[in-house]
């Protein structure tokens, strides 16, 4: 091979770009993240059930905040009802974050896992959290 | 059927994960085996290709010249366009890696009428040229929030810049809206102007339509068809730390964006897409043009036995001074 010195420093830094996932994560655990569930608001609730189902809400929470802002916001509606008919205020903090008072075991668990910083907290109150 | 072919062949990709997703419950094969087979002939293939250039000769000193090259103290060299030296040399190749400098001088010739030949800039492939690629970058460098367990502040810092109009839930990345946009010009090009469609092979239009494909799904599974994204990043990090997890209900929607990315990633060494190594290998780009201080000697020559005047005066000096012949050394 001509000007070996060269190709193989340009290969070494193909590796070392492409290959890092693999090599960084050599020998890491893959914690993923549990939601905790255990408000006591939730605890109370004879069926627990969020406002939509379970799949329904791990995949298009984003979605629905984003409906429920619009349709607050641009129409001036605040009862949401669900697939099963069943009415539920629109509001960020008092309906979600009223069951979901955790917001750091539950909310953030899987924001920090995903690295998604939602920066509704900089208008929205977050809900006051005796242990942190 | 230069077209259809390859737009087929991707529908077709599309179709198969699918239905081996969907129909078939073969998520193992699409999420674990076909990624890591993807992978290992990406880079295997990429290396080969990679020694092979290296192990061809170049037998002239041929950096393209586009400039005043090195000359009297009193004429100004074009260091950059006409490189004489290591530094001019990754000076110009920077330039070019980085924004495509030589498709910025990039003309069109005309026949108008009169008939009179005229000559323009013709900027709109460099724009969108520039566009796509750094959009794929920093979409491709995104990506590792899903790699890294912990996300480094960089990435984290990347994503936020391009998320900073703040627009729905989930934010809408401009380089999404770049890509997409850029890629569709970039087809449209090949197909409405006549001289590049003649010149177009199906070899052209596969990765156009594949990277189209993954975009697109990207996009989908992103702002559309919403899939389990916390199982998402499960399964990459189980993939990438060789511990593969396959997580219930992700949508399969994310298999088929993995199965179009694994074929672009095998596809790549195969495929003119190899420009990613082959712009460095270029002799024309990462030479210096320094044949008048410095020989270049072609690898290959035959080793020639050169018989040098001052040996051919050795040898036959004696009879050269009985004919009178002149001679330098006496
Ligand atoms: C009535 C109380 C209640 C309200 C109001 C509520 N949730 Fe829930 N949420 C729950 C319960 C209970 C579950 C667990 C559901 C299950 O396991 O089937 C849950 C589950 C979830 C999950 C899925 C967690 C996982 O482990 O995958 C998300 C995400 C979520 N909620 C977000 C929200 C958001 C966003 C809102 C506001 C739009 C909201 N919730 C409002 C009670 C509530
Ligand atoms: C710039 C400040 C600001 C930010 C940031 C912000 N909001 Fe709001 N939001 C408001 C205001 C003001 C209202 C109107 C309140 C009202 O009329 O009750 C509102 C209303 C809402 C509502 C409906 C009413 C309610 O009480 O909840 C939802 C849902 C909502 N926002 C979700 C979000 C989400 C999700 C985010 C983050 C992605 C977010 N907001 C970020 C200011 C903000
Ligand atoms: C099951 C894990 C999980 C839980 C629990 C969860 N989220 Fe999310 N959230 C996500 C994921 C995943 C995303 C999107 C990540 C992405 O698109 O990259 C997201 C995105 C969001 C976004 C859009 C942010 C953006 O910048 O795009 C908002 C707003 C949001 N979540 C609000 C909430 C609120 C409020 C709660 C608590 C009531 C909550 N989420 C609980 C996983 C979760």
């Amino acid at each position: 091979m001509y000007n070996s010195g060269k190709i193989i420093a340009g290969l070494v830094v193909f590796l070392a770009f492409f290959a890092f996932p693999f090599y960084y994560n050599l020998g890491k655990a893959n914690a993923r993240p549990e939601p905790k569930l255990n408000t006591p608001v939730i605890q109370q609730l004879a069926e627990k059930k969020c406002v939509e189902s379970r799949d329904f809400m791990r995949s298009e929470h984003m979605q629905l905040l984003n409906d429920w802002r619009d349709s607050v916001v641009r129409d001036g509606n605040r009862i949401y009802v669900n697939a099963e008919g069943k009415k539920h205020t629109i509001s960020l903090q008092n309906t979600c974050m009223n069951c979901h008072s955790n917001k750091k075991e539950f909310c953030d668990s899987c924001h920090n896992y995903m690295a998604v910083k939602p920066y509704c907290w900089s208008c929205h109150i977050q809900p006051k959290e005796d242990k942190s | 059927m230069k077209i259809v072919l390859p737009l087929v062949a991707v529908i077709m990709l599309v179709v198969l994960a699918f239905a081996g997703v969907q129909v078939a419950g073969m998520q193992f094969l699409f999420g674990v085996l076909i990624p890591y087979l993807a992978i290992a002939f990406f880079i295997a293939g990429f290396i080969y290709r990679v020694i092979k250039w290296g192990m061809s000769p170049v037998p002239f000193c041929i950096p393209t010249t586009a400039g005043q090259m090195k000359s009297f103290p009193w004429i100004k060299q074009n260091k950059l366009d006409n490189p004489s030296s290591t530094m001019g040399v990754v000076g110009r190749m920077a330039l070019e890696v980085l924004v495509f400098r030589s498709l910025f001088r990039n003309t069109k010739t005309e026949l108008r009428e009169g008939p009179q030949l005229s000559y323009g800039s013709e900027k709109f492939l460099w724009i969108a040229g520039l566009a796509f690629h750094w959009s794929f970058l920093i979409i491709f460098i995104r990506h590792f929030r899903f790699f890294m367990l912990e996300t480094p502040f960089v990435i984290q810092m990347i994503e936020g810049l391009d998320s900073f109009l703040q627009i729905g839930a989930p934010l809408l990345y401009l380089t999404d809206v770049v890509l997409l946009g850029a890629v569709t010009f970039l087809v449209f090009r090949r197909l409405a102007m006549p001289l590049i469609k003649y010149i177009s092979l199906p070899a052209d239009y596969f990765p156009l339509f594949l990277i189209l494909g993954i975009a697109t799904s990207g996009i989908l599974m992103r702002y559309f068809m919403k899939v389990h994204i916390v199982g998402v990043k499960e399964m990459v990090l189980g993939l990438v730390s060789f511990n593969p997890v396959v997580p219930e209900g992700i949508g399969v929607i994310f298999y088929i964006h993995l199965f179009l990315v694994s074929t672009l990633l095998a596809y790549f060494p195969l495929s003119k897409l190899m420009h990613m190594g082959g712009v460095f290998m270029s002799p024309t780009r990462n030479m210096a043009n320094n044949s008048r201080e410095v020989r270049h000697v072609n690898p290959w020559n035959y080793p020639v036995h050169v018989h040098t005047y001052d040996e051919y005066e050795d040898e036959f000096r004696e009879k050269m001074k009985k004919a009178g012949l002149p001679v330098e050394k006496e």
